[in-house]
């Protein structure tokens, strides 16, 4: 089976996930306590006017008919209008959703840039004091909570230092990486404390390979058995952790969107979770599993991609 | 020390491990002179040191295991080099054939990129040449359809493929001296010797020294010069195949051949010894070999013996190596 084959194979298999996905939404706000006549007319609304609304939002229809709709809706991009904002969901989440995407990106990044080089001297260097003191650092790192070390952050760097601003978005692309970068580094720091742990073990257990040694037997430059022999191999069980562990950070981002004051799809979730609005909460929770089910393609193939057993 | 500048002298080569019962010896004082263009078979039942002693050469001994000893490589001191001139060494004059083809490949990499590597790292070749060469070297080791192979990856091999392969590695920047672990184990007895065939051609053509490793006599007495057996860590018996195999010295050695149909070079593995080699951390005292050996004595228990000269070329580590070779000469 070739590279190319694997993928179409792969995308293919999205289509069950995302039924899957429309099915537990559409079911889950059926479960949900309260309707949405009420939550739109208030609680002492009139029965006749539930009854008009219900017409209206189709909700009068069998139960299967109305998951036709709401599938039809959705591919069309109509997601409801918002209870609170009376504004479209579809507005609404292609206004905030990307703010938690950059967001999310930018801490991968971070966590990425901080995780592979230290997990190597660390792993190479095992049990001198380079490794000790990084994997001490990044044990502190993993043990504390995330909305302290946004705090923690916030005051030394923007309320003492004025180095960066409290909260916010700011404007234009760059006034964006600003304002996000404290808050990626906070979500950053217990990913790459998770990574960094990982692959420290992947790169012990490489070192020792024979292919390992076969390739320095041919008197290759350590740079280039270390990128090539090493670093390749131990990525493979990395790479598959890191897809899991973006979809978790962007449930962080709830958090530290709230710490930050971050207009993104976290603090969303949250303020319609307590005003019960469920459009704009099913809206998200569609958008959200499918970005987490496109990341976890991108990991299969890149994971495929580092690993030729896998696809070919 | 050796004043030779040729080829490779060894002396006092140890290994040591440690293990959670102590330190533990895989090599003990080997001492090894391989001339240019000679081929040595290094014999002994699994566990003897051979693969260690291999490695060790190579300098791919990992720390916490230690190697101690003397190698002196064209007149350098190997222990001694430099990382510049040591991966100039490895793989451009003397190369290793490992002896687990399922394991001393890259999966990940296409076995095209692990032979053109090689060609990088030791000769100027560009991209079209390397490629080139590549393809050829698979042609010589005896893979059919070597141009669309080149681009597969290991696991997509079977095991002999990918003996092959390695052997294309190991051969591709023309070492001068080659150490051969084990390498025609997993071939069939064709395949055996057109590779047999081929090293003998490049042992003639760029005068390449060869340090076979294996448990086929067979191989040893049709292919190798002089030989050496080795027991727990140690070699036991050296001299030029055809004396060792007409007369063997030490009862170890004794007992390998028993098989062997004299001056025959069929396909014969190692006769079986009755009892099983010694852990490395519970050696016994005086011989090793002393609890499986018909002759051995008291002196035996208590005494350990030095490997000898007794003849021209040929050394021994046994109290009673007359005697071995007398009962060798009634039966
Ligand atoms: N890295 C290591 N750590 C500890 N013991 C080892 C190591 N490598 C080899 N040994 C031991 O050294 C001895 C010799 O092994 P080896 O050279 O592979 O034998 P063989 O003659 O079969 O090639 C064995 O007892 C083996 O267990
Ligand atoms: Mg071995």
């Amino acid at each position: 089976m070739s590279f190319a084959s694997f993928i179409f194979r792969r995308v293919l298999q999205m289509i069950p996930t995302i039924v899957f996905i429309l099915v537990v939404t559409f079911v889950l706000v059926r479960l949900l306590p309260g309707d949405p006549a009420s939550a739109i007319l208030g609680d002492r609304a009139r029965d006749a006017d539930v009854a008009r609304i219900n017409a209206r939002l189709g909700l009068d229809q069998p139960i299967f008919v109305q998951f036709l709709y709401f599938v039809r809706n959705v591919f069309t991009g109509d997601l409801g209008n918002s209870i609170s904002l009376k504004v479209p969901v579809a507005r609404l989440i292609a206004e905030r959703l990307p703010v938690t995407l950059l967001l999310t990106a930018m801490a991968a990044v971070i966590a990425l840039v901080m995780a592979v080089p230290l997990a190597f001297v660390s792993a190479l260097r095992r049990g001198r004091a380079s490794d000790v003191v990084v994997r001490g650092a990044f044990q502190v790192g993993l043990s504390m909570p995330v909305f302290y070390v946004g705090l923690v952050l916030l005051i030394v760097f923007s309320a003492n230092l004025h180095w960066f601003p409290v909260g916010g978005y700011g404007d234009g692309f760059f006034a964006h990486l600003y304002h996000l970068f404290l808050p990626a580094l906070t979500l950053a720091l217990s990913l790459s404390a998770i990574l960094m742990r990982n692959l420290r073990a992947a790169v012990i257990g490489v070192v020792g390979a024979e292919y390992v040694d076969f390739a320095r037997a041919k008197g290759l430059r350590s740079r280039l058995v270390l990128t090539r022999h090493v670093l390749r191999n131990a990525l493979i069980s990395t790479v598959a952790l890191f897809g899991l562990q973006i979809g978790v950070l962007l449930s962080g981002a709830v958090v530290t969107e709230t710490v930050f004051a971050i207009p993104g799809a976290g603090r969303l979730m949250i303020d319609s979770i307590y005003g019960r609005d469920y459009p704009v909460i099913q809206g998200l929770t569609i958008a959200l599993a499918v970005v987490v089910s496109l990341i976890f393609l991108a990991t299969d193939i890149v994971q495929a991609w580092l690993d030729p057993r896998v696809a070919r | 020390m050796s004043a030779k500048t040729d080829g490779l002298h060894v002396r006092g080569l140890c290994a040591t491990f440690e293990t959670p019962r102590g330190p533990a010896r895989a090599v003990d004082g080997v001492d090894l002179d391989i001339a240019p263009g000679e081929v040595f078979g290094l014999v002994g039942e699994s566990g003897s040191g051979k693969s260690v002693t291999l490695r060790a050469l190579m300098r791919l001994v990992h720390p916490p295991g230690r190697v101690e000893g003397n190698v002196a490589w064209q007149g350098r001191d190997l222990m001694a080099m430099k990382p510049e001139e040591l991966r100039r060494m490895r793989g451009g004059e003397i190369a290793m054939i490992f002896q687990e083809p399922m394991t001393a490949l890259n999966p990940v990499l296409p076995v095209r990129v692990q032979i053109e590597e090689n060609l990088r790292a030791h000769t100027d070749m560009n991209r079209r040449e390397r490629r080139a060469r590549a393809l050829e070297l698979l042609d010589i080791v005896g893979i059919p359809a070597a141009a669309r192979r080149l681009d597969e990856y290991p696991h997509q091999f079977s095991g002999g493929m990918r003996q092959r392969v390695m052997i294309a590695i190991a051969l591709a920047s023309s070492p001068k001296l080659l150490l051969a672990d084990e390498p025609t184990t997993a071939l069939d007895v064709t395949i055996q010797d057109q590779i047999l065939k081929l090293l003998l051609d490049l042992r003639d053509e760029f005068s390449m020294s060869v340090v076979f490793v294996t448990h086929d006599l067979g191989v040893v007495a049709s292919l190798c010069d002089r030989m050496a057996v080795m027991y727990a860590g140690r070699i036991v018996e050296t001299g030029t195949v055809s004396e060792v195999f007409a007369t063997p010295h030490h009862p170890y050695t004794r007992g390998l051949l028993g098989s062997v149909p004299h001056g025959g070079a069929e396909r014969t593995m190692l006769a079986s010894i009755e009892g099983t080699p010694p852990g490395l951390a519970s050696l016994p005292a005086g011989c090793a070999f002393h609890p499986r050996c018909e002759f051995a004595t008291d002196e035996c228990r208590r005494e350990r013996p030095a490997l000898e000269p007794f003849a021209p070329g040929r050394s021994v580590a046994c109290f009673h190596h007359e005697r071995v070779a007398r009962a060798e000469e009634l039966a």
